[in-house]
């Protein structure tokens, strides 16, 4: 298969099995009722590997200007430093 | 090649070099994207914001949700994603029929997930969850319908990306359709990825 924007389905078959054991890992967490900020800052980050595994690859954003990439990157920056800056205004209380 | 593709070869296709900058899909679908992904943004911010006032409210009511059910359904939307990549890709090598039985499992997983969140729905509301109980169950209600109203649309778009690879419309330099819905799809799942832990397991 010809190699373009859309990746292999090697390299996608591989991102799927670690997107996969990524959201295993997340529900353990939730499982094991783990709380505070390593926990938080633990799940922000995978949510973070795991969006930009979507952006990069499945949406091939990888080979698109670098403005989409800024937009839609920093959109899930954005909305996980909000998430994170309400967890610390709700520590705080 | 005549004169006038000559003067439209500066547009990047498919069919331009993998080094030169292209976006995957339809120059409209990203746009819609970007209104979408700030909408949920302001969703989620009001969320953690109001979660933040009211911690012991959200920590008890969270623990009540099926967090198995929406494991489940993070499961499925990746799967589906993943289907979804696995037919640009056969469509990308001149695989039609392949393309639109990638299609039709992601589909499948797509309507796995309506299920999962019907039961996840339908166990709620007999337990007298509702909009108006408690501010996490407005929060809760809201957030992911408006999602499950996105894999709805995505869903119908799919059908349309399968029918058009059934009757082989897509293929090298012909990949604009496929990869507009797939992008639409894609970003489903994105905004699943932060929904699921920010909703079912962050306390």
């Amino acid at each position: 298969m010809r190699a373009d924007v859309h990746g292999t389905p090697t390299r996608a078959t591989v991102l799927w099995a670690v997107l996969i054991a990524a959201t295993l890992l997340t529900w353990a967490m939730g499982e094991g009722g783990l709380g505070g900020p390593l926990t938080l800052a633990i799940l922000a980050s995978i949510s973070l590997l795991k969006g930009g595994a979507i952006l990069l690859d499945f949406m091939a954003l990888r080979h698109a200007p670098l403005l989409w990439r800024a937009l839609t990157l920093g959109w899930m920056l954005l909305v996980w430093a909000l998430i994170g800056i309400a967890y610390w205004k709700g520590l705080a209380q | 090649m005549d004169h006038t593709s000559a003067t439209l070869a500066p547009i990047a296709t498919a069919d331009s070099p993998p080094d030169s900058p292209r976006l995957a899909g339809d120059l409209a679908i990203w746009f819609f994207i970007l209104a979408e992904l700030l909408a949920f943004g302001v969703f989620f911010a009001a969320y953690a914001f109001t979660r933040a006032s009211n911690l012991e409210l959200f920590a008890a009511e969270q623990q009540a949700l099926n967090r198995d059910a929406g494991a489940l359904n993070t499961l499925l939307l990746l799967t589906a994603s993943y289907f979804v990549v696995r037919a640009v890709q056969a469509a990308a090598a001149t695989r039609p029929a392949h393309s639109a039985r990638w299609l039709l499992a992601a589909i499948g997983c797509g309507l796995g997930f309506v299920a999962v969140k019907l039961g996840e729905y339908s166990a709620a509301f007999e337990q007298g969850v509702s909009l108006s109980s408690s501010p996490f169950h407005m929060f809760y209600l809201s957030l992911t319908f408006f999602h499950f109203m996105h894999v709805i649309l995505g869903l119908v778009i799919l059908a349309a990306m399968w029918n058009g690879a059934r009757l082989g419309r897509y293929r090298p330099g012909e990949m604009n359709g496929l990869e507009t819905g797939a992008a639409y799809w894609h970003m489903v799942d994105l905004v699943w990825l932060i929904l699921f832990p920010l909703v079912y397991v962050i306390n």
